[in-house]
């Protein structure tokens, strides 16, 4: 573009003045600027110079990082396998089961499946060789990679200053050789065709600090590299290499030992979102669990029930426990996500009720990226099962939306069997549709399902007596269907991280902003970093439930009150952070994305919403890179004119301002996108490469 | 814009003399000055003067004066051209060959020589002084905290106001700072559609949102017009029309234009006709990709052979610096004019045109596939890799 050419809403105050904006932001949007990108660019040079500073919140404490090219579990579509019987294919389930309960998570389940092909079926012999390997390249090339290592900290030390991180940052003189690489995966040695994430090159950015700390691999912790994010201009930290990595590791240990000792008694968390097509009946459902569970006064209830009947809602007194605010109550739509907690045997559960109108799928995104596992709520009324289901539905896209957002334990509630007599016939019929579909969906466990009626309270927290019902089922209530939801791992020795998702006022001095803490621990009297505005607010108190606590950790939903901070700079969707541990701040990065069925090709240049955690972002396809192949992830065709429905690529994406973003391999939380133009989700996708 | 004089010989040099009158025709006029060409109009210079005690004083002279244009500046915001140069023609208070920066405003004259003016200027020209072009339309597009109150005349869409403010969400048992901060949000969307939009201009607002925010932002606009008599609103209620969309981010945009109810509500404006041209670029592709195509490098090749059906070229390509790329595409252009192909020229400030420009910004739907470009890839257009 010309340099000479820029159209710009400049301010000339004296030949213009009388147009002074109220409202902040002058009249030209970033956006609209266009003709102009590079003045964009410029714009948000300020931001980087601010960054400058976050150099002086690095002192010594410097990262541990470990450099280690993880395997993740790829997302749905792309790795399938081969062929099999149904026979085989089930013995085949078991036997990864049965590895995965020694070696963990850790070995892709390509690797796992190829290795139990061979030897035919049998989980001891498999497993034997998978280890067999892994010790083996470990024992032997271990020494090699811990040289390396120490040649660039030797490097590092020797001239101390930020020009060091060129060492990583050029490929030239990248240290750890090409054939090792393997090797410092830890325990995923082999196997790394399947995975997609190993297809793109490496850039320096792309290790970040993170790396594994969640692999059980303790004896890599030693591997001490530089921060590969001092290479870029925003965070040019001096970079002191100390020997830090003891006071890490302790602080480590703190979090884990802390969080035992303060949830070791206490019954375990769980957040529960409750997703579904539009008038599936998820808040009337909620609405009466909470009320039969004793939640809610029966004088409160009775005030819905008069009051819901006077703007001849009756039908909605239920809901009307989690939709509160009036415009939901009028018109009997959920809008925003309801909060709510109850009690089973064994579970604390947080309650997240979504809302199912399709203009509402962002705040259900939201709600979707707080929880642990997800209940899906289906209508069997005739007809109305169909139009939830059929393309154009919520039912498909919610479960989809889950599956990509890392929630993959599910539940499903066939709901409203009233309205069809408790018929059997459409029940069997219901399960089986869904049971295929969740299983093309990528949702492996085998998901539950449970008949009831929310509005009659039939099967929820009491077995029915309905006969209809227990003529023919006399299954789990959906209580327990809830009770029996497994807590997934937090990463709490993780550096904290934690995604903005509500500021407000609060009682005291300060100002309140809850959201969602991905990984690490906090506690009060620390410093948080909020980012992309890189400033530092001190922690005057956290609450969980309205009730003071001293600490968080990963996967509370948690209310700070912060200070030292104006309330204006802090937005939703922004992160809190670790001081000492920053997050990558860009406008631009790649991603792995899956494409679902769209009805238009994708082609550059596509203007597209991005979710990301609580974030809302227009951003551009800048660049289709690569098309990939769905299940092997090789590269079908370079710089592809467009991508087709239910495809796989790797794209450039470009925000129009600095957002805060994690490699997927490093915290997948922060790593994973949803994208979604007018109104329907178009690709998932995780980021590959950070600019 | 008003012509007032043009002597454009048959060499096709020479110059026209305009007069802009809208801030639209400001835009055409950043569309017709290239670099290199000769504008004259007239400005104001500071002037040193000496006096014969040696005392030297300023003062600030208006003055005529024609300078060959080496960069341009568009200023949406006050809506005018900036144009710096050196001036060219010896005058009392310039000398030749020194700088100047020339401003060109509404209802001020001024004359352009080009030499060469190609058949996209002369269309220009003639789009320009076309007194019909103009329908005047406001859009404001909202989600929940968000807003953009544009409006959109028939070659720009200008962002009057942008609104982004935080609503705390609804929470157990507490609504009330919610509802607040929505009526607060309602409250600055409403001062800035009075600030912004002209009610005697614009023949329609599209108040568009997902959900039921255009709903609830109307009542609250009727309601606070009621209460505080405003008589703005109250007379030009009917000039609101509700649309769904999206999102509240300025490229739903898109999705509002392309809304049959809007089409048949508005006259056919150059914004809608741009988006469903793209839209059907984007069907074709999706049902024969082999008849579509975009990118220079390709839609060169399919012009080659006769091919194309539909030419997408957005103006930003011929505000191109570097005069040879330039004249390639003003060629694609009239070349595909010659085979009885139709050109639309995008506007870089609608939506759809800035979605064209990051495509490339050339884009062609053709009359029969042409398979063995499919395969060649699309490397020429460096010049939009360059770009960063
Ligand atoms: N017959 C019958 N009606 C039900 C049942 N559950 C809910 N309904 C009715 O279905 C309607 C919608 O219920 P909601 O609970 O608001 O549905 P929702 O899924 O929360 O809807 P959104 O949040 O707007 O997506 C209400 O009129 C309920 O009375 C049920 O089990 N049986
Ligand atoms: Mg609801």
């Amino acid at each position: 573009m010309s340099r000479h050419r820029n159209v710009r809403s400049m301010n000339y105050s004296d030949e213009y003045d009388g147009y002074d904006d109220v409202y902040g932001h002058s009249v030209e949007d970033d956006y609209c600027v266009s003709p102009s990108v590079s003045i964009l660019a410029e714009q948000f040079l300020f931001d980087r110079n601010k960054q400058h500073n976050i150099s002086s919140y690095i002192t010594e404490d410097d990262i541990v990082e470990e450099d280690e090219t993880q395997e993740e579990t790829p997302l749905p579509p792309s790795y399938k396998r081969p062929e099999l019987s149904v026979l085989d294919a089930t013995k085949l389930e078991s036997c990864i089961e049965a590895i995965k309960n020694v070696v963990g998570d850790s070995i892709p389940e390509s690797t796992l499946t190829e290795n139990i092909l061979k030897h035919n079926l049998n989980s001891e012999a498999a497993l034997d060789a998978i280890l067999a390997t892994t010790s083996s390249n470990n024992a032997s090339e271990k020494p090699a990679i811990n040289q390396n290592n120490e040649d660039l900290l030797q490097g590092k030390k020797l001239t101390a200053k930020p020009a060091v991180p060129v060492l990583l940052s050029s490929p030239a003189v990248k240290v750890i050789p090409s054939a090792t690489r393997s090797v410092i995966k830890g325990f995923d040695i082999s196997g790394t065709d399947g995975d997609f994430l190993n297809t793109t090159v490496e850039s320096p950015r792309s290790q970040s600090p993170f790396s594994g700390q969640t692999s059980p691999d303790i004896r890599r912790k030693d591997i001490k590299t530089v921060s590969s994010k001092s290479n870029t201009p925003r965070c040019q930290s001096p970079a002191v290499e100390q020997d830090n990595k003891s006071k890490l590791n302790s602080k480590k240990l703190d979090a884990i030992s802390l969080f035992k000792n303060l949830r070791g008694d206490i019954k375990e968390q769980l957040h529960l979102v409750v997703v579904g097509h539009v008038d599936a009946g998820k808040s009337t459902l909620l609405g009466r669990l909470l009320c039969d569970l004793g939640q809610v006064s029966s004088k409160l209830l009775h005030k819905f029930q008069t009051e819901s009947k006077k703007i001849g809602k009756q039908s909605f007194a239920y809901a009307w426990v989690l939709d509160e605010t009036g415009e939901e109550r009028e018109r009997g739509i959920t809008m925003d996500v309801g909060h709510s907690k109850f009690e089973t045997a064994t579970k604390t559960i947080t309650l997240l009720d979504a809302p199912g109108h399709k203009d509402f799928i962002p705040n259900m995104i939201m709600g979707a990226t707080q929880a642990d596992v997800a209940l899906l709520v289906v209508d069997a009324t005739r007809g109305e099962f169909e139009t939830g289901f059929d393309s154009g539905g919520q039912t498909r896209e919610h479960a989809l939306l889950l599956r990509s957002l890392g929630v993959s334990q599910l539940a499903v509630v066939i709901n409203k069997l009233d309205t069809v007599d408790w018929s059997k016939d459409r029940y069997d019929e219901i399960v089986e549709k869904m049971r295929v579909f969740l299983k093309q969906a990528g949702f492996r466990d085998a998901v539950p399902f449970v008949p009831c009626s929310g509005l009659s309270g039939e099967n929820l927290v009491s077995k029915s007596k309905e006969e209809g019902l227990i003529k023919w089922y006399n299954g789990p209530t959906l209580t327990e269907v809830i009770d029996q939801f497994k807590c997934p791992k937090r990463p709490v020795d993780q550096p904290f991280r934690f995604s903005v998702n509500d500021i407000y006022k609060g009682t005291g001095s300060g100002f309140c902003v809850s959201g969602h803490v991905e990984t690490g621990m906090i506690s009060t009297s620390d410093k948080v970093l909020v980012l992309p505005h890189n400033e530092v607010a001190s922690v005057r108190g956290l609450q969980i439930d309205e009730m003071p606590v001293t600490n968080g950790f990963a996967g509370d939903h948690l209310v700070f009150t912060l200070t030292g901070i104006d309330q204006q700079i802090i937005a939703v969707g922004d992160l809190l952070c670790d001081p000492q541990h920053l997050v990558p701040v860009t406008t631009r990065f790649e991603a792995h994305i899956v494409i679902f069925a769209v009805a238009m090709p994708i082609t550059r240049g596509l203007p597209v919403v991005m979710h990301h955690q609580s974030l809302v972002e227009p951003v551009v396809l800048k660049k289709l890179i690569a098309q990939l192949h769905k299940s092997s992830g090789e590269v079908i065709k370079k710089k592809p004119r467009c991508l087709p429905k239910n495809s796989s690529a790797i794209v450039e994406i470009e925000t129009q301002r600095p957002i805060c973003m994690e490699l997927y391999r490093d915290v997948k939380q922060l790593g994973r996108i949803m994208l979604r133009v007018g109104g329907s989700t178009i690709a998932a996708g995780l980021v590959t490469k950070i600019y | 814009m008003k012509l007032l004089s043009k002597n454009v010989d048959k060499n096709a040099d020479g110059d026209i003399t305009l007069i802009p009158e809208e801030p639209e025709d400001l835009w055409h006029a950043y569309n017709l000055i290239s670099e290199g060409d000769s504008v004259r109009g007239s400005t104001i210079r500071k002037v040193q003067t000496e006096s014969s005690t040696g005392s030297s004083s300023s003062n600030r002279v208006r003055t005529v004066l024609t300078i060959k244009v080496e960069s341009i500046d568009f200023d949406t915001q006050a809506c005018k051209l900036r144009l710096k140069g050196r001036n060219i023609e010896e005058n009392q208070y310039v000398k030749m060959g020194a700088y100047h920066t020339l401003d060109l405003e509404q209802n001020r004259k001024f004359t352009l020589y080009k030499p060469e003016w190609d058949s996209i200027s002369l269309e220009r020209v003639d789009t320009a002084c076309d007194p019909t072009q103009s329908a005047d339309l406001a859009a404001v597009i909202m989600q929940d905290g968000i807003a953009h109150v544009c409006l959109i005349t028939s070659n720009m869409t200008l962002v009057r106001a942008k609104i982004d403010q935080n609503i705390p969400r609804k929470r157990k048992g507490n609504v009330s700072q919610h509802e607040k901060g929505l009526a607060r949000f309602y409250e600055s969307v409403m001062q800035a559609i009075l600030r912004h939009i002209n009610f005697d201009v614009v023949k329609c607002i599209l108040l568009a949102s997902p959900g039921f925010v255009k709903n609830q932002f109307m009542e609250f606009m009727i309601q606070e017009a009621v209460r505080t008599d405003n008589k703005v609103i109250l007379d030009n209620k009917a000039k609101f029309m509700l649309v769904h969309a999206s999102s509240g981010f300025k490229h739903s945009l898109r999705e509002v234009l392309a809304d049959p109810a809007v089409v048949s509500r508005v006259a056919d404006t150059k914004a809608a006709g741009e988006v469903r041209a793209l839209q059907a670029f984007y069907t074709l592709l999706q049902t024969e990709p082999a008849r579509a195509f975009y990118g220079k490098r390709h839609v060169e090749k399919a012009n080659e052979a006769q091919a194309i059906e539909t030419l997408l070229i957005s103006d930003k390509l011929f505000r191109c610096q570097d005069i040879v790329t330039r004249k390639q595409y003003v060629n694609l252009v009239d070349s595909v004019r010659e085979f009885g192909g139709d050109v639309k020229i995008f506007s870089s400030m609608h939506v759809s045109g800035e979605q064209l420009d990051q495509l490339t910004g050339v884009a062609a739907l053709l009359r029969f596939p042409i398979t063995e470009l499919e395969d060649e890839s699309e490397d020429s257009e460096s010049e939009n890799e360059d770009e960063k």
